[in-house]
């Protein structure tokens, strides 16, 4: 089942949201020179209900916040179902005791958001149901993107580092700059066992044995089961608390961060342009879309305007690393149901063709580091179209049907997916989810239609978009948006002009005017968003990356409640994680 | 449809695919173990490129590490260093070395893995050439900003991706001996890139002869307006240039030299 986005009605600019906040709520809310809505602490509640019920601020797209010299603002980016910009809400939080009230009551997908916020910055959030560090370790000190932290071998505040030029000595970073060799401090009077009971009451996941209850209806024990992190279902390093009551779950927590690297301050370290290489990192399956996110959010501050000849090529390869990414995601999903390894093979000979164009083109399979600010890096080679022409016309449209045919009618995949992990609609808004496990709820929302980026308004395509929230819809979804995507990559190849590939000089030292800009494409696993903050010099002051795959693991509790634990992994791998963007 | 024929139809599209891997797979290997398959060369418009061959129905196995697929031209792995094997041109008075020490390669690299130590004449000035440079390839990520960034055509990516050791410290970490190539390996292994850069320079040199030549002219010209023999204004004009030269060379040193705070 298709459906287009043009039947929805069309959503209010931000700057009309503005003003009508502003006029409703003249005492708590102002609006900046960036067009934020800054709103009173005290009235966070209420105004973000009305953002919500009222002017139609459904979804909340991401939660972030920026360490300033005199306070917290957390960040709250929101946006209509109908499509159109998000809006920003800010928030101030003293410098010295900082608390915000929880919007988790307002958007339900605020929980983890908030969580990663309080473990980066510690801003605390009142009334948060589980207020714990997520990404990090429950006993570090610390809370590492506050701008006076330091890291393990702190060489500089910035990049580039005088010690390599001009002053040229070479050096072990872990055996000279020992004043931070270990990192690892740890608060006065902590103990492993101390962490564990120091958890909030009100989750049930506690790991003492003593606490394991007994469910008084048909007196069976509870148990507590750790899935992973070393665990081939969980697609890398990543853990799912099981509560148990025989077979059945009664409650799931995800656990994360084995991964963590701190991408974020990384990127607060980096040159504008050096992110570039690193953002390839965070889902590695969907590299190109990665560039393009932060190519387009860094391009909105500057001004720059791209190339018609950069937009057709950044479309190509953006769709095709869409297929190939459908192809790992659907036939993973497989593999996690049991079809061990069989049609995951067959979609990788599709995958590793795809990739040699990538090679061709880029450099590199996997880390292409393409996109420059303002076009690409370089053209596309002779032997592109060609190969390019028969794989979209020819090959990928037959194995994209064998693959059809091959699983979907199956009777094994009919039984193990439909009815599973099911998301309303409502609750996958709520929750924030993304891609397509919001269209196999039945939300038609694309942010390639949404909020068209690039050329995407260009061209003949639909969102897919399915109404039965399980975990066949998320596969159909994902089956019909690879035949989607052949269409465009068709139509781009077409229509292909000549000219620059670059808008503007190729320059590695970048001047991204002082400002704020909030960025996102449709990646294959949803919505990825950069918020970048410039204060006018050569590193980004603040850099936030929203990860699909973080935000869509917040409805992984809710799908799985009251299913058998065999469908956790159907579920999680109907999520389709990716843990290099999940851990960050 | 009965119960079970989709399961049907799935096993029998698993069964075409295991005879194909012994119709297809099998009798299509690029070719002996060892050679590097006929594709490599296959770079043309309209034909296949190297890498894995889509025409076939299959994935085949190359038997690596006695056989390799080819790498495309743009394929990027670890930095190397240019010399000139001839002894010609500018730079032959630094061994030939390219690179100048300008600094941007070690200034662009996201991981900072690139350390130059700039020479300095007797006078104590800078002069443009390295005397150190090492890159640390445990932390170099191949992203290629330095030979992309490069303005000289110093620094390119290289080709061999086999740099397994024993050790992940010292043998990782690369000084200029071990870095510097030949300037016709980097045209063995870029041949595009390669004629781009013959291509530019080829051009510089036209417009600088052209200048020249629309210099003499006007020179000439001029001469013979103001009655001064033709001879000795080329001569002045001549040492009027090597006097502004030797004036940029200087202030491009101190330049250098200022920028340090990087």
């Amino acid at each position: 089942m298709t459906m287009t986005m043009d039947v929805r009605p069309a959503a209010l600019a931000p700057a009309d949201v503005a003003a009508r906040a502003q006029a409703r709520f003249p005492e708590a809310v102002t609006v900046d020179a960036h067009g934020a809505l800054v709103v009173d602490r005290a009235a966070l509640i209420d105004v973000a209900t009305a953002l919500r019920d009222d002017f139609g601020l459904a979804y909340l797209n991401n939660l972030t916040c920026v360490d300033r010299p005199d306070r917290f603002d957390v960040v709250y980016h929101a946006c209509s179902m109908a499509g159109g910009a998000p809006v920003a809400i800010k928030v101030a939080a003293d410098k010295a005791n900082p608390v915000v009230p929880s919007a988790v009551s307002v958007w339900a997908g605020a929980n983890f958001q908030e969580r990663e916020v309080y473990d980066m910055f510690g801003v605390r959030f009142a009334g948060h149901p589980n207020l714990r560090r997520i990404l990090m370790w429950d006993g570090f000190a610390g809370y590492p993107l506050r701008k006076d932290w330091k890291e393990a071998y702190f060489e500089g505040a910035q990049k580039p580092f005088n010690s390599r030029w001009p002053d040229g000595a070479f050096f072990f970073g872990e055996e000279k700059l020992t004043e931070w060799k270990s990192n690892a401090k740890y608060p006065r009077g902590y103990t492993a066992t101390g962490v564990e009971k120091a958890r909030p009451d009100n989750t049930v996941m506690v790991l003492d044995a003593e606490d394991l209850k007994h469910a008084p209806d048909i007196g069976s024990e509870r148990l507590i089961v750790n899935m992973g992190p070393q665990h081939p279902s969980t697609h890398g390093v990543f853990q799912m608390q099981l509560v148990l009551d025989g077979e059945t779950v009664v409650d799931l927590q995800p656990v994360m961060g084995y991964m963590h690297r701190n991408h974020e301050k990384i990127g607060e370290r980096n040159l504008w342009l050096a992110n570039m290489p690193y953002t390839d990192r965070l889902d590695y399956i969907a590299q190109i879309g990665n560039e393009w996110g932060y190519a387009l959010t860094v391009e909105k501050m500057m001004g720059i305007e791209v190339p018609d000849r950069a937009e057709h090529i950044r479309i190509i390869l953006a769709e095709l690393n869409r297929i190939q990414s459908h192809f790992w995601g659907v036939t993973f999903l497989l593999n996690d149901i049991g079809a061990f390894f069989t049609p995951m093979m067959y979609a990788i000979e599709e995958r590793e063709i795809i990739l040699d164009l990538l090679e061709m083109t880029t450099g590199s399979r996997l880390m292409c580091n393409y996109m420059r600010f303002g076009g690409v890096a370089y053209d596309l080679p002779e032997a592109f179209l060609p190969l390019a022409n028969t794989l979209v016309y020819d090959r990928l449209p037959r194995a994209i049907d064998e693959m059809d045919s091959f699983l979907t009618g199956s009777e094994i995949v009919d039984t193990r997916m439909r009815g599973v992990g099911v998301l309303p609609a409502e609750q996958a808004i709520g929750y924030s989810a993304s891609g397509p496990v919001l269209r196999g709820s039945g939300v038609p929302y694309d942010v390639r239609k949404a909020e068209p980026y690039g050329i995407y308004d260009r061209f003949d395509w639909d969102v897919v978009s399915y109404p039965e929230g399980d975990i066949y819809a998320r596969y159909m979804v994902r089956l019909g948006e690879m035949r989607e995507s052949l269409k465009i990559v068709q139509q781009a190849l077409k229509q292909l002009p000549g000219g620059p590939i670059m808008g503007g000089k190729k320059a590695w030292q970048i001047r991204v005017p002082e400002g704020e800009a909030y960025g996102r494409v449709e990646n294959p696993r949803g919505e990825l968003g950069y918020y970048c903050v410039s204060d006018g010099k050569a590193n980004p002051y603040r850099y936030h990356v929203r990860s699909p795959c973080f935000i869509n693991l917040t409805a992984l509790g809710e799908m799985t409640k009251g299913h058998k634990v065999a469908d956790t992994v159907a579920i999680l791998g109907s999520i389709d994680i990716v843990l290099g963007e999940v851990d960050r | 449809m009965a119960f079970g024929m989709g399961v049907v139809r799935g096993m029998a599209i698993t069964l075409r695919h295991f005879f194909d891997t012994y119709t297809v797979g099998q009798n299509k290997q690029p070719s002996a173990a060892g050679d590097v398959p006929a594709r490599a060369e296959a770079t043309v418009a309209g034909k296949i490129p190297a890498g894995m061959p889509t025409e076939l129905g299959g994935i085949f196995t190359s038997q690596y590490p006695e056989q390799k697929l080819p790498v495309p031209e743009r394929f990027r792995y670890i930095p190397f260093l240019l010399y000139e094997d001839d002894g010609q041109g500018e730079r032959a008075a630094f061994d030939g070395i390219r690179c100048t020490a300008c600094g941007i390669c070690a200034k662009v690299c996201p991981p900072q893995c690139i350390w130059i130590v700039q020479g300095k004449g007797d006078d104590g000035r800078p002069r443009p050439v390295a005397t150190e440079f090492f890159i640390d390839a445990s932390i170099c990520m191949s992203c290629g900003f330095c030979a992309e960034y490069c303005p000289f055509d110093a620094i390119k990516m290289d080709h061999d991706y086999e740099f397994s050791s024993y050790e992940r410290h010292e043998s990782w970490v690369f000084d200029i001996q071990e870095l510097l190539h030949p300037v016709a390996y980097h045209a063995a292994i870029h041949p595009a890139d390669y004629a781009r850069e013959v291509e530019e320079t080829r051009q510089k040199e036209a417009a600088k002869r052209q200048k020249e030549a629309a210099a003499a002219a006007k020179a000439a010209a001029a001469a013979d307006s103001s009655g001064v023999d033709p001879e000795e204004a080329k001569r002045r004009k001549a040492e009027a240039r090597q006097r502004m030269l030797e004036a940029k060379a200087r202030k491009e040193a101190e330049g250098k030299a200022g920028e340090g705070g990087g």
